[in-house]
């Protein structure tokens, strides 16, 4: 793997698919702190940003977004070949993101419902990540993503150091920050148990259940989640949209949500 | 002693001296934390006055459940464990423990910082004391100090609390760490409310704890309010719930190819929180980053819990591939292997662990199974 060495003023290219821009707008709002590496990395292809865009090969690709075209295979597969390093940023990339809630649905009735003229329409049946075509050396999570992770990476491969990503439970952040527990004290359904941190845990501080945006944790245990969320009285349909959501399509949530499908 | 538990000298206070307490504490620079309510739940926070204590409130706690419940009296501590346990004063979830600069030597900005905290535990129950001496040992008593953890815990101030109820998930008096504390405090207080006053037994456990209370409106105590003080004790200590502490330690680590291992495992969510509400887990990682353009590099100790992946990676692999071998880890530790490392068990029977795994996994009923079966 590619973390461990320290690469010289890096090319970055920044490549979106199907997506609604907000992973992009995180890499913005980390204006500030990327101010700083102005001098030691050079974004070379950012269309969101800047009407320059060179030519690769990059050093590091991130790409935001869903593959959903026809077009969309072939584009990545040139991305992954003209970049050093991948790294997938957001639900969509990660997991399909929400718009993989269509895999579940025949694909043709949409467009017909959508389209004046369908015919013009070249799409998959199915909403992917990125994943499922091309390898990928990181990848961010979240809907959306968080920006200190975003920068934790970046500063991580221009260090060559390993990046700091923890892929545990979100319980360990509540705990971590002293927020008590929803599901205990108060009895609201919270999927923290089997979602991966990065969030920093706000839902629950809000009082609120862990809606599972970063997707699975590393070791996810749903269906004795699912078990709980019946004791606290859901029902199997509201379990199936509990975990049908923005990472619907990651698998082990894809599994459990099935499996509550009468 | 009398057999209400008592050692002389004992004093008494009303109620309302708890107050002077607090005041007589912060005038010589303790910062006072304690139980408040918050979001639901007692948890132990800052405090300045008695009135922020969670007076009148209690909590009703089982397998993945704790709610806040009214007291039909006005007592202050007459609740059962709070949330999370003094472990996050003494030894917080995150610490920085130096920096680098490219251009110069190791940097220790952190260095001695706790040395001259002075904090003060308001209403540690007995069971947390143990807990802490536990702690103690593990941080303190190798050659491995721990000086962040050594530095907090020489400025502390411990006014203990003895149980007069007891919550259905404590299980102390069969862990023999409760209900009412012997020694590790500077001060002990056990509340009455009795029908005519509002008071508290008062024991010291030093000179320091002394000289605090020659600075209260304080009485000696008579042998029938010690007789009453002693019953509420010994009341709280009759609960249901009970391991065998004698046989347990070797049992457990007879029985590594149980099938309820398997079982507990299908159950178990590998979230962690067990470990992280428990009094006595010390478990941390060590996190090295640097700033983006590599001027200065950064080593944080973080709090971490033998049910997360990475904690059993090691260069060739993974020796706790399964949510089975990380739930019989954290229950041979607390229950076994701990007593070959530091001669003690590692659980106090606080019951956190019962209360607050999101799944109600019950650390007895397991050990039940996996022993006597
Ligand atoms: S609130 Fe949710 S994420 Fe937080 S500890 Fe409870 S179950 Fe876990
Ligand atoms: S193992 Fe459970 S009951 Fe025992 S001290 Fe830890 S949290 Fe408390
Ligand atoms: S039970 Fe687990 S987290 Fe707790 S001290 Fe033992 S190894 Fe560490
Ligand atoms: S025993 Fe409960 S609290 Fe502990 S890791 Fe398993 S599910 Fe989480």
């Amino acid at each position: 793997m590619s973390g461990s060495s320290k690469i010289k003023k890096p090319k970055v290219a920044v490549f979106k698919f199907a997506s609604c821009d907000g992973c992009q707008l995180s890499l913005l709002d980390a204006e500030d702190e990327l101010l700083e590496v102005t001098d030691s990395i050079q974004i070379a292809f950012f269309p969101e940003v800047s009407r320059r865009m060179l030519k690769g090969p990059y050093d590091l690709g991130i790409v935001e977004g869903s593959i959903t075209t026809p077009h969309d295979v072939e584009h990545i597969r040139d991305i992954r070949k003209s970049c050093g390093i991948l790294a997938t940023i957001g639900a969509c990339a990660t997991a399909g993101g929400i718009q993989s809630l269509r895999n579940w649905k025949d694909i043709k009735d949409f467009v017909h419902i959508v389209y004046a003229s369908p015919e013009y329409i070249s799409t998959l049946d199915r909403s992917m990540p990125i994943g499922s075509f091309v390898h990928v050396d990181h990848e961010l999570r979240g809907c959306p993503i968080n920006k200190y992770q975003l920068v934790e990476l970046i500063s991580s491969l221009l260090n060559g150091r390993k990046p700091q990503i923890p892929t545990h439970s979100v319980c360990v952040t509540c705990k971590e920050k002293g927020t008590t527990c929803v599901l205990v004290a108060r009895g609201i359904p919270c999927l923290g148990p089997v979602t991966q941190t990065g969030c920093g845990a706000i839902c629950p501080s809000f009082n609120r259940g862990c809606y599972g945006c970063y997707g699975p944790m590393e070791t996810p245990n749903t269906s004795s989640l699912s078990s709980r969320f019946l004791e606290l009285g859901l029902t199997q349909h509201e379990i199936l949209l509990a975990f049908r959501n923005f990472n619907a399509y990651a698998e082990p949530f894809r599994r459990e949500s099935e499996s509550h499908e009468k | 002693m009398a057999n209400n538990g008592f050692e002389q000298p004992v004093f008494k206070i009303q109620s309302d001296e708890m107050q002077r307490l607090l005041d007589a504490l912060r005038q010589n620079g303790y910062r006072t934390l304690g139980p408040i309510i918050k979001d639901e739940a007692i948890v132990y926070d800052e405090i300045s006055t008695v009135g922020d204590l969670p007076r009148g409130w209690t909590d009703e706690q089982g397998p993945a459940s704790y709610r806040l419940v009214k007291r039909n009296d006005d007592a202050y501590f007459g609740f059962n464990v709070p949330a999370q346990s003094w472990k996050k004063f003494l030894y917080p979830s995150e610490r920085e423990l130096f920096r680098v600069r490219r251009d110069s030597r190791v940097q220790s900005p952190s260095e001695n910082r706790e040395s001259s905290l002075k904090y003060a535990f308001i209403g540690v129950r007995p069971c947390e004391l143990k807990a802490i001496s536990i702690q103690d040992r593990v941080f303190t008593s190798t050659e491995y100090k721990d000086e962040s953890y050594s530095g907090i815990r020489h400025g502390l101030f411990i006014v203990a609390v003895n149980c007069t109820s007891s919550g259905d998930d404590c299980f102390c008096a069969s862990m023999k760490t409760g209900p009412m504390a012997k020694r590790h405090f500077d001060l002990s207080l056990t509340e009455v409310i009795a029908p005519s006053e509002h008071y508290f037994l008062v024991e010291h456990g030093n000179e320091l704890g002394a000289s605090f209370v020659r600075g209260l409106n304080a009485t000696e105590a008579s042998e029938a309010e010690m007789n009453v003080a002693g019953d509420l004790i010994e009341r709280a200590g009759k609960q249901t719930r009970r391991i065998e502490i004698d046989r347990t330690p070797e049992l457990l680590s007879a029985r590594l190819d149980h099938p309820e291992w398997n079982v507990v495992a299908k159950k178990c969510l590998t979230c962690g929180n067990c470990t992280l509400v428990c009094p006595t887990c010390f478990c941390s990682t060590v996190e090295d980053t640097t700033d983006l353009i590599g001027s200065f590099a950064t080593r944080r100790r973080k709090w971490d819990s033998c049910f997360t992946l990475d904690f059993a990676k090691v260069a060739g692999g993974n020796f706790r591939m399964t949510s089975r071998s990380r739930y019989r880890q954290w229950v041979t530790h607390k229950l076994s292997t701990w007593v070959e490392q530091f001669g003690t068990l590692g659980c106090v029977g606080c019951g956190r662990c019962i209360t607050w795994c999101p799944v109600g996994i019950d650390i007895i009923s397991e050990v039940q199974k996996i022993t006597e079966t």
